[in-house]
């Protein structure tokens, strides 16, 4: 499947990286052509083929309702480009 | 002495023939005397003496377990208590990781000296470590050929000995392909095996950590170190790992190989395959049974590789964001415009065509 410059835009924009003009260029080109490489699937029958999870026999589990982290506030907020009052700091979201 | 294996040194550690700090700073100068080769991102000398000297401490009072007091190098991919964690990328390139990976928290225990991070592909995406931010890895056999990747520092500490031992993760090969290049040991453990905890995800259904070494022997003994089942690491298995060692002189004889003969048809180039059957008749010799196989849909993996791979790297990386810790553009005009303007920043082109891959997929 090709992909044009409008579809690659729309898909930087969702996976919130801005792109160059050159990048958009290269991106539609090298997208297309990976997409080509996964199209060699369609050609597998895979009827009767029970879907697979996971090869292990394998469960998520529970884990008890109970505090293991302690609390290292100042420790996280040390190494975060902008902080205040103990929160993290972003521009405005809300006018 | 920066020759011997960690086996070797385990025990010239025990018979005091060596200390800790002696080994940790001849290796400290070796990988300064190549420097050139690129294969460490990061070093403290300070804090991996700071280790050694409580290694030395523990031999001294006959507290020593087969990794105490060994040097060993951590793939740049480990959040390390106080060390810089980059994997390899712009975008962490100030990040101070604030706390132990469990795979880092098991060497601690066991008395290892952390020697350096290494270097390797950006997020573990590639296979020559040329994708790596702060820059490509010789090959100490040939310093114009790639060491393979994303474990390509790792493999390249092991095999110029600017390590005995070192660390690795394998999504789709970043072990056993730099191993394998580099003329050392790796092994992918099964998923589940080694704890995920603190390692920096890429693709999490697939990830998994492992040891890079000289030896069969060595890899076993760092696997003891690392396995284990981990309440923090929601797909790990519980189930106790044995002693990896305890196999390691057990005959071969009656084995079955399985030769799949779709690996040794079409694309293998001569040397590769003189090698492989070099190695298939050294299998004989020993008693084995090889036998030839077919895995027919083998020539769909990597098509199946670059839906699943990337789809869950898009997912995992959504988390550098420049708002809690590691790169943040420095001018942007709203929240959105920040995300968008710190990721392009941050991510190198590898990386930037996965996440877009993965986009699209899901």
């Amino acid at each position: 499947m090709a992909l044009d410059r409008k579809d690659v835009i729309k898909i930087a924009h969702l996976a919130r990286l801005d792109l160059t003009s050159a990048e958009v260029a290269a991106t539609t080109s090298s997208l297309s052509r990976i997409l080509g490489l996964i199209e060699q699937m369609n050609a597998v029958d895979t009827k009767g083929v029970a879907p697979m999870a996971h090869p292990q026999d394998a469960a998520l589990r529970l884990r008890d309702d109970r505090v293991t982290e302690p609390d290292q506030r100042d420790k996280f907020l040390k190494i975060a480009p902008a902080t205040e009052a103990g929160l993290y700091l972003v521009p405005k979201v809300i006018e | 002495m920066l020759e011997k294996t960690v086996a070797e040194l385990s025990a010239a550690l025990k018979a005091k023939k060596v200390s800790s700090v002696e080994l940790t700073q001849g290796y400290l100068d070796r990988i300064n005397r190549y420097k050139d080769l690129n294969a460490f991102i990061s070093l403290d000398p300070g804090r991996s003496l700071e280790q050694a000297k409580a290694a030395d401490e523990r031999i001294a009072k006959g507290r020593a377990g087969p990794l105490t007091g060994v040097p060993i190098a951590q793939k740049d991919i480990f959040c390390a208590d106080g060390w810089r964690t980059t994997c390899g990328s712009k975008m962490l390139s100030n990040f101070v990781a604030p706390y132990n990976a469990t795979v880092i928290e098991k060497f601690n225990a066991a008395g290892a000296v952390t020697l350096g991070k290494t270097n390797m592909d950006e997020f573990a995406m590639g296979s020559s470590n040329e994708t790596s931010y702060y820059g490509a890895v010789q090959n100490p056999w040939d310093v114009k050929a790639v060491p393979g990747g994303s474990s390509g520092g790792s493999a390249v500490a092991v095999a110029a000995r600017l390590a005995p031992a070192a660390t690795g993760t394998d999504t789709g090969g970043s072990i056993r392909q730099p191993a394998a290049l580099c003329g050392i040991t790796g092994i992918k453990p099964s998923y589940g095996r080694v704890s995920r905890y603190g390692m920096i995800a890429f693709a999490s259904s697939l990830d998994q950590g492992g040891p890079m070494t000289r030896s069969a022997e060595d890899a076993a003994l760092l696997l003891n170190a690392m396995c284990g089942f981990d309440l923090r690491d929601s797909t790990s298995v519980d189930q106790p790992a044995p002693d990896f060692t305890a196999g390691l002189n057990n005959s071969i004889k009656g084995l079955r190989i399985g030769l799949p003969k779709e690996y040794l048809g079409a694309g293998l180039s001569a040397d590769v395959a003189r090698a492989v059957e070099a190695a298939i008749d050294e299998y004989k010799k020993l008693g084995a049974q090889v036998v030839e196989v077919s895995l027919p849909n083998s020539q769909l993996a990597i098509p199946c590789y670059y839906v699943l791979a990337p789809a869950e790297a898009s997912s995992n990386l959504a988390r550098f964001d420049g708002v809690r810790y590691g790169h943040r553009a420095p001018e942007y005009k709203d929240l959105t415009d920040m995300y968008c303007k710190t990721r392009a920043q941050g991510f190198g082109a590898e990386v930037k065509r996965r996440i877009l891959i993965g986009t699209y997929v899901l």
